[in-house]
């Protein structure tokens, strides 16, 4: 009876930390929000569009962090049905996935600097805005990689289900934002591009 | 079902003592401590220390405004390079001006206010054990700390510290060979700032997922104090706005250490042409007064709390229309997002734009002015007790009222294109937000006082310390109105060397020796303060005899707040002498079938069962009652 009642409090506590990640989701937002405003604000000025056409490799990486998604999906599934070899699985394909994203974001930096010319430094810091945009999701991804490796952890160490199920939902708020960011982003570059 | 309840309470009381396993060790309990208390006293002294500096800051630069051409040979003693032949440099004056504003706009009424009352009133008033995540919340503090250590510090470099004014605009803060505070002490200022955000957005997240989260049984929203409301609120306020200043400095720090131009543009600096291009000022403007203006009111909805909550309590009266109070803060939360632009009247926005920001910054004085009303409807016919921390919401209300009446003017953008940047908007806001907010600090440091340390302050130094200050802090800020008016603008080192402004000198004295008597008062609270943590006398468990939950604590700390179980809510926080009670006011925790004489009909909007027991009691006894 007292197990259950610790659990039951331990409940009501994760409750609260899952919260908190919801409105630390609002903070994030609301940095690529200020982001995304200031590069309308800069762009709006004369002779300050970006024209540039927006490298192929961004469509390659757009595709893997969005079957990440939903690799972690499918982990999140797994974990509670009690699979937890099949979310063992899910969970390193999406880490392994987050990896190849950040990849492929960084060879499209190398694309847009040494075969396209559109510097980081220069007098028009439209295109200075697509590394920052870029830039700061990277962040965001380093981070959220963290987070999932404490997922994967806390799958091979075998801690309990309630703790295994919180740990997989405070990864998945956090990686399906980073996923939907990216398309914002990479939408609003788009829209932006000439 | 309430057996049931009771069970659970049983428990969690046994899940307490659970907690309690590990050791209390010195550096658990007073440095690394995730008990809310603890960090809230850390947030508070913290918060006074830093306003003590910042206070010094601002008396050495009234110091050079009132005695311009005169030498301090002390000064040079104290200062060194900085104040060379005793008269204080113009670098170190903008220096000065600087770091005084930022450590009491940031450091002070924002950490140092919403730190202590939001990590002690929270959890105590809503009747939580602690915060959501005890641990993030102790990184709040020890991220605030380094913040702090790090401003300060910046007076350590060879060149002093950030100059540029509070606000960082570029290209001052842009490019690190400007002016000497553009180097290493703009450095320092922007590594400082990105510690204080993220300890801001720490202890903001915190707070808002303990007050949606953790209400005792009964606390439902409507039921929460004033206090608590405004310090969520803020909290809100916080986690939305510092995000985009953070967005505004990465941009700077982009600008300044790796060469882009996101907001310098054809600039020469000695002579050479630097090699930026296209970038824009104005946009750094936007990042910063779109937290900027909400920041404002992070400083001043957590003095709105305390000061509402401390008026209805020594006045012995509800709050005068507690759901007007709760809209116009939302309201008011909710506006000071699209305000910002009345701070860029000037930067030659378009006229279309500048008039809906009027429009907007007019229409947010509405909810402030119903606070306003309220306060001093909650005064009126009141049982007043004028305790120190009465006093000092009273000087509140005073100050918020005197400075907020200029911001109408200042809203105007045909009259703030002759007043900006003058000592008007130096009178306005030191005012509205400076004098309001330490006042509304000072209030609950005063009230709280017992039950942060569990002895009371003494109650004359207190009204010494009201008086010296209140008086002080009007006749320092009210003479600037008419410098404004005169065109005299701010920041600048010496402006009375202008022929057509050297009348003000005699103004600059008497201003100077008015901040010095203030400043002199303070040193009462200080000693007050001090000696009454270690000598005071002991309080009672409920000193003011109000209704919220903090009150019903055991006055020794404990971790987790209530022996046994949480206290469960029937009332909202304001019954004070309601008519039909024998005493003056019936604590939170009081159920209605307690008080039968004094409930009225309304006491039972959401809840028939109640209203038929108070039908029914009532019609007994109107018929015991004998006829008149
Ligand atoms: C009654 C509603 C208010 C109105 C209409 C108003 C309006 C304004 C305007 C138009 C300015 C810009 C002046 C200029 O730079 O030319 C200003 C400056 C300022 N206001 Fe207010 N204000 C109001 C209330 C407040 C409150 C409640 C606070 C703080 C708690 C506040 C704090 C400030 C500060 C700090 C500045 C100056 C910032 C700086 O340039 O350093 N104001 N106000
Ligand atoms: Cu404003």
């Amino acid at each position: 009876m007292i197990m259950t009642q610790i659990q039951q409090e331990d409940r009501v506590n994760l409750g609260a930390k899952k919260f908190s990640m919801w409105i630390f989701i609002f903070t994030s937002f609301m940095l690529f929000a200020a982001l995304t405003s200031g590069f309308i604000v800069y762009s709006g000025q004369k002779g300050h569009a970006l024209d540039v056409k927006m490298p192929t490799a961004f469509i390659y990486s757009t595709i893997v962090i969005i079957i990440s998604s939903l690799t972690l999906f499918l982990a999140s599934k797994a974990a509670k049905q009690l699979q937890f070899e099949k979310q063992k699985l899910f969970l390193l394909v999406t880490f392994f996935l987050g990896i190849v994203f950040l990849v492929i974001q960084i060879y499209a930096w190398y694309i847009l600097t040494y075969q396209m010319g559109v510097y980081f430094v220069g007098p028009n810091a439209s295109r200075t805005f697509i590394y920052v945009f870029t830039g700061m999701h990277l962040l965001h991804i380093l981070g959220a990689l963290i987070v999932l490796l404490f997922a994967i952890r806390g799958a091979y160490t075998n801690i309990p289900q309630v703790k295994n199920l919180y740990r997989m939902e405070m990864t998945s708020i956090f990686w399906h934002f980073l996923d939907i960011i990216w398309i914002y982003l990479y939408v609003f570059l788009l829209l932006n591009q000439n | 079902m309430s057996t049931l309840a009771v069970h659970d309470h049983d428990l969690t009381h046994h899940d307490e003592a659970h907690e309690h396993h590990h050791k209390a060790t010195f550096l658990n309990t007073y440095v690394f401590s995730q008990d809310h208390k603890m960090i809230a006293k850390q947030f508070l002294i913290t918060g006074i220390t830093m306003a003590f500096i910042g206070m010094i800051l601002s008396l050495l630069f009234r110091i050079q405004l009132a005695y311009p051409t005169q030498s301090f040979p002390l000064l040079e003693t104290l200062l060194g390079r900085f104040a060379p032949q005793g008269r204080i440099s113009p670098d170190f004056y903008m220096s000065l001006v600087t770091i005084h504003g930022t450590i009491m706009v940031f450091f002070v009424l924002t950490a140092g206010l919403s730190g202590t009352f939001a990590n002690l009133l929270i959890p105590l008033q809503i009747g939580a054990r602690d915060m959501a995540s005890p641990f993030v919340n102790m990184l709040s503090y020890w991220f605030f700390f380094l913040a702090s250590v790090v401003m300060v510090s910046s007076f350590l470099v060879q060149k002093g510290p950030a100059s540029g004014g509070w606000t960082v605009y570029p290209p001052l803060s842009a490019l690190p060979k400007a002016m000497p505070g553009s180097g290493e002490g703009m450095t320092l200022w922007l590594i400082s700032m990105v510690l204080f955000i993220a300890s801001s957005l720490m202890g903001g997240i915190n707070y808002i997922s303990t007050v949606l989260n953790m209400r005792t049984k009964g606390m439902d929203l409507w039921k929460m104090p004033l206090t608590v409301w405004a310090l969520f609120l803020t909290a809100i306020l916080g986690v939305l706005a510092f995000p985009v200043l953070v967005a505004g400095v990465v941009l700077l720090i982009f600008d300044r250490s790796f060469g882009t131009s996101f907001y310098l543009s054809d600039i020469v600096l000695n002579g050479q042409v630097q090699p930026y291009e296209g970038g824009s000022p104005i946009l750094f403007q936007h990042l910063f007064w779109f937290l900027g203006h909400p920041e404002v009111y992070i400083i001043i909805m957590p003095a709105m709390g305390i000061s509402s909550e401390v008026l209805s309590v020594n006045s012995r009266k509800p709050i005068f229309g507690y759901h007007a109070m709760v809209y116009s803060l939302i309201g008011i939360t909710l506006l000071s997002f699209i305000v910002w632009g009345h701070h860029m009247f000037v930067t030659g926005m378009n006229p279309f734009l500048g008039g809906v920001f009027m429009i907007t910054t007019l229409i947010i004085a509405v909810p402030s002015a119903v606070k306003t009303f309220n306060w001093l409807a909650t005064l009126w016919r009141g049982n007043i007790r004028f305790t120190p921390a009465m006093l000092f919401a009273i000087g509140m209300v005073s100050f918020f009222i005197s400075g907020g009446l200029t911001g109408i003017f200042l809203g105007n953008a045909a009259l703030d294109v002759n007043l900006h940047d003058t000592y008007f908007v130096v009178a306005h806001f030191h005012l509205v937000m400076g004098s309001a907010a330490i006042f509304g600090m000072l209030a609950g440091v005063y009230h709280w006082f017992p039950k942060m340390f569990r002895r009371m302050m003494d109650e004359r130094l207190g009204y010494l310390h009201f008086w010296l200050t209140f008086a002080g802090a009007y006749m320092v800020f009210f003479p600037m109105h008419f410098m404004g008016l005169d065109g005299v603008p701010r920041r600048y080192y010496a402006f009375t060397e202008f022929p057509s402004w050297n009348k003000w000198l005699t103004v600059n004295v008497f201003i100077t020796w008015a901040a010095m008597l203030s400043g002199v008062a303070q040193l009462a609270f200080a000693y007050n303060f001090i000696h009454s943590i270690f000598w005071g006398k002991k309080t009672v468990q409920n000193p003011w005899n109000a209704n919220t939950l903090e009150w019903t604590t055991p006055i020794e700390h404990l971790h987790g707040n209530w022996p046994g179980e949480l206290p469960t809510v029937y009332r909202w926080a304001y019954d004070y002498s309601k008519p039909g009670s024998e005493e003056d006011f019936i604590q939170q925790t009081v159920p209605f079938s307690q008080t039968m004489s004094s409930n009225l009909p309304h006491d039972f909007e959401d809840n028939p069962g109640g209203l038929e027991e108070y039908n029914k009691w009532t019609a007994t006894h109107k018929a015991n009652e004998p006829v008149k």
